[in-house]
């Protein structure tokens, strides 16, 4: 069946499955700090993706400049989210670890059902900023300047928080305290603040993920169950708590569902899930992920 | 310097430390002594906040630091050496010791707190783009006292540094915390190895701990007129 498809739709759809998941490499990237840190999973990091598009949406309408549309939502969301963090996680540390998953169910269900009071049921579109409107041929293929747009963004968006991981004093407390935050609070350091820092960054990663694919899927106030799901099985497939399973993971994800789309639409989705359950069956840790924890 | 006061400390429902007080003067070497599981190590958790007493006072150059974080304890120049050392596997030795130096914020002569390090433990500087976890046991140990060094503390808490290891390394430790000593710095230590810990400095004193309370303190001779009931304590010499 795939022997029949020519070899430029095969790479076009090779482009789409990596724009794709490049946007889940930037939402799973979040959810992997804030778990990593906080051993929080946060069933809410679609909602504040959706927030960051909506963010999008206004920032575009009032000024009319994409790129203050992607800065307002990072900074917008992550300070939602640090005050999210503090207010509403903070008190529930320390006690059952059912508590903290609970609340950010909860707000998953909450924070669309805010929007669709403030926003009304019907999504909101954004154009594509007139630098990345339009194609490219690009040999065989007619690429979609948006999209290599996000690929490269992507790249830039990756490079540069390994760079704060790995270079700053910041990068370096976060990965410390991602392995044993008594002891860096041992060493003088306020992992609290650590911890609002890591979830505002985890969610701001979020709001980003939401902010650039706007464009490609207007903005509705339930897009973000489906970023959730997105996430988690990459994460799930990369390994919880890695980075490089993230990034592995969501562009292992992304050209899947890509290429079944192609063979069979309507299985799109769940050759996401299927993925997931052949790769926890055969490494059930996910392909990057450390094989336990304390 | 540190005076510990009729401190009471609680796991969940179990009464660890009964009425423990101590007190460490500017300069002081201080020994724990006690078998496994009296409260010495609760003893360090409590004086550095991770395990904070229900009651009772820890005075610290005069001010009360009991229920204080420990980071705030950090910050006012205490620092833990942990018996399980706990160097950050993932960051390099570099980064373990830089991460040492941040209590206060940035630090502008991180070269030369380095330096002051690489004196007392010159294979470290070797190791310095190595992974922490990938260390050997005495290399973690030393890395681990480096680190809490970097932060330039005024009194030292030193948990079991020779627990795991050969007994030539530990040999290097304890003359590495007899150096720290004559340097100034000040040094609460728990040693299973009494009769070792007890010939650290000439005059040093010892608390013997059984079932968390203070037994009995003093210095060697001291303790060692009361040779028998030390020896009913620690099953050991001193």
């Amino acid at each position: 069946m795939i022997s029949d498809i020519p070899l430029n739709v095969i790479l076009m759809q090779l482009f789409f499955g990596l724009a794709l998941g490049s946007i889940f490499v930037i939402m799973a990237s979040g959810l992997s700090i804030i778990y990593g840190l906080l051993d929080v999973v946060n069933f809410a990091h679609g909602a504040f993706a959706m927030l960051g598009a909506y963010v999008v949406f206004c920032a575009v309408s009032l000024s009319g400049n994409f790129a203050v549309g992607i800065v307002s939502a990072i900074v917008i969301v992550a300070l939602i989210g640090a005050l999210v963090e503090v207010v509403l996680l903070k008190p529930l540390y320390g006690k059952d670890p059912l508590l903290p998953l609970l609340l950010t169910f909860g707000l998953a269900v909450a924070i669309p059902d805010v929007i669709k009071i403030a926003f009304g049921l019907i999504g909101k579109a954004v154009a594509y900023p007139a630098a990345f409107s339009g194609a490219t041929k690009v040999g065989p293929l007619i690429l979609s300047n948006y999209r290599m747009f996000i690929i490269v963004f992507t790249l830039a968006v990756l490079i540069s928080l390994w760079i704060f991981l790995k270079k700053s004093d910041l990068g370096m407390i976060i990965r410390a305290a991602t392995q044993d935050s008594l002891m860096v609070q041992v060493l003088g350091i306020n992992t609290s603040r650590i911890w609002t820092i890591g979830f505002a960054l985890g969610v701001g990663l979020a709001a980003l993920a939401g902010a650039i694919a706007v464009p490609m899927m207007s903005a509705t106030p339930d897009m973000g169950v489906e970023m959730t799901m997105g996430a988690f099985v990459v994460t799930v497939v990369g390994g919880l708590g890695s980075l490089g399973g993230a990034i592995v993971g969501g562009l292992l994800i992304g050209v899947i569902v890509a290429f079944t789309a192609l063979v069979a639409g309507e299985y799109s989705n769940v050759a996401m899930y299927f993925c997931m359950a052949v790769i926890l069956l055969i490494r059930p840790r996910g392909l990057f992920g450390e094989s336990g924890r304390e | 310097m540190l005076s510990v006061e009729k401190v009471n400390t609680y796991y969940g429902y179990s009464h660890i430390l009964h009425d423990v007080s101590l007190e460490v003067k500017e300069g002081e070497i201080v020994v724990l002594l006690g078998r496994n599981g009296v409260g010495k190590t609760t003893t360090m958790k409590t004086i550095m906040g991770v395990q904070p007493p229900k009651s009772g006072k820890v005075l610290f150059f005069g001010e009360d630091i009991a229920g204080l974080p420990p980071y705030r304890i950090a910050r006012k120049g205490i620092s833990l050496i942990p018996e399980d050392r706990r160097v950050i596997p993932n960051l390099t030795v570099y980064e373990n010791l830089k991460l040492g130096s941040l209590v206060q914020g940035k630090v502008k002569d991180l070269d030369d707190r380095l330096q002051n390090v690489f004196g007392y433990f010159p294979r470290l500087k070797e190791r310095l783009g190595q992974e922490g976890g990938k260390l050997s046991g005495g290399e973690q140990q030393m890395l681990t006292i480096a680190r809490g060094l970097m932060a330039k503390p005024k009194l030292m808490l030193i948990d079991e540094p020779s627990e795991g290891l050969a007994p030539k390394i530990v040999q290097e430790i304890m003359e590495i915390i007899q150096k720290l000593q004559r340097d100034g710095v000040t040094i609460l230590l728990v040693e299973q190895h009494a009769e070792m810990a007890m010939r650290l400095s000439d005059n040093l004193r010892a608390y013997v701990i059984e079932k968390g309370e203070v037994r009995m303190s003093g210095t060697l001779e001291e303790l060692n007129c009361r040779i028998d009931e030390v020896v009913h304590c620690l099953g050991a010499k001193i």
